[in-house]
């Protein structure tokens, strides 16, 4: 039940675009396109589930038995930017139409603060080995949420009359903070 | 000959290439931690420290680092650097190393820094490299200041705590919330748009 309860919060309450502000770069980059910001979201989805279950591992077996908490930053990071590129090799060879769909959203991935915010958030909350596995997959579902309604939204707004300056980034923070207020409606819905 | 004089150098980073406001690069940090002024200026000068000391690092060694590992080399000497940081906040200003919660160690994936480097550091001396990385630093700060002033002071009615808004004043309590970072920040970007627009026709 605490794991279902987590698992929400992930997506709608504490979502991590739209409450924490990490991914904020592929959130306003890559959703022009409803199938690309799909995509995009997928790919964050499974690297960050990884992640989650890497960054558990390292953290509670080697930082916290070692007492050497201070690499946490350079470790993680480390892990990330490689699991990356391990994920990437693994996808060419095993699922080649996964990889021509997730393209060249892959690699950018290892830039993406909402990866390295995961490792971060999960070992800083003391989760345990399950509740960090739910709580990456949440959060990149929420991730994924957020972008493909975004890129929705962006794909109507190309039709609408904008004024001059706000047109791309601007009108695309606004609209990204009407959609963080309507996800404040589902604060309260669980208390954690 | 150099193309460019060291003011220029440093200039650009305040407006023409305001990592902010004209790259979009670091906006996790900027949406993230300017609810209260306090915190905006402490982010950018962790910041400011972590971009000077890797860009210092970066172009004394640039010659020694393989072209394929380059990249992981810097995200090692940035990271270092932000240990240092989070470290020293931690140890000295522990309640703003609070309030900025995760975000301290997020300055490691933070754009504007690993940009700098690939673009700039890794190709100039050391001493130009210091010098853009100042600019680029003071053109974060001011934004991340004009960012958090505009928040705090509609949110709460206060700048640094102390209160410059009289009691007729009903704060804005959306401004402190995640969804007026995105609307606030949206704003101040088609403003910073607007200028651009009107000081470039002003100059043809």
């Amino acid at each position: 039940m605490e794991l279902l309860a987590l698992f929400i919060s992930a997506i709608l309450i504490n979502n991590f675009v739209l409450y924490y502000f990490l991914g904020i770069c592929p959130f306003l980059g890559v959703s022009k396109k409803l199938d690309s910001a799909l995509s995009m979201g997928l790919a964050v989805t499974f690297v960050m589930t990884i992640t989650a279950v890497m960054s558990w591992m390292i953290n509670t077996w080697i930082l916290i038995p070692y007492n050497i908490g201070y690499l946490q930053t350079v470790s993680f990071i480390l892990v990330i930017a490689s699991l990356v590129q391990l994920v990437e090799m693994f996808i060419r060879k095993m699922s080649p139409p996964l990889y021509q769909a997730l393209g060249i959203y892959l690699p950018l991935i290892t830039t993406n603060c909402a990866i390295m915010g995961l490792a971060l958030l999960a070992a800083r909350k003391d989760y345990g080995f399950f509740e960090a596995v739910v709580f990456g997959i949440g959060s990149g579902i929420g991730f994924t949420l957020a972008i493909v309604l975004m890129a929705g939204i962006r794909e109507q707004l190309d039709l609408a009359d904008v004024p001059e300056p706000l047109k791309g980034a601007g009108i695309a923070l606004i609209v990204a903070g009407i959609m963080a207020l309507a996800f404040t409606g589902f604060s309260g819905m669980i208390k954690l | 000959m150099e193309a460019k004089t060291l003011s220029s150098e440093y200039v650009k980073g305040l407006w023409d290439e305001n990592p902010v406001f004209r790259q979009l690069l670091g906006l996790c940090p900027t949406l993230a931690v300017t609810n209260a002024v306090i915190n905006g200026i402490a982010m950018g000068l962790a910041t400011t420290f972590v971009l000077l000391l890797s860009s210092l690092v970066v172009s004394l060694i640039k010659k020694v680092i393989p072209n394929q590992v380059r990249i992981a080399s810097y995200i090692v000497i940035i990271a270092s650097f932000v240990t240092v940081a989070d470290l020293f906040l931690q140890a000295f200003f522990y309640p703003i190393s609070k309030a900025l919660g995760p975000y301290v160690p997020l300055i490691v994936v933070n754009c504007v820094i690993l940009g700098r480097q690939e673009a700039f550091s890794s190709k100039n001396s050391v001493g130009r490299s210091m010098i853009d990385a100042l600019g680029m630093s003071t053109g974060f700060v001011l934004a991340l200041l004009l960012l958090s002033s505009v928040r705090e002071i509609l949110g709460a009615g206060t700048f640094l705590g102390i209160q410059v808004l009289g009691s007729w004043f009903k704060p804005w309590i959306i401004m402190l919330l995640p969804a007026g970072a995105f609307i606030a920040f949206g704003i101040l970007l088609g403003l910073a748009l607007l200028i651009e627009g009107k000081t470039k026709k002003r100059r043809a």
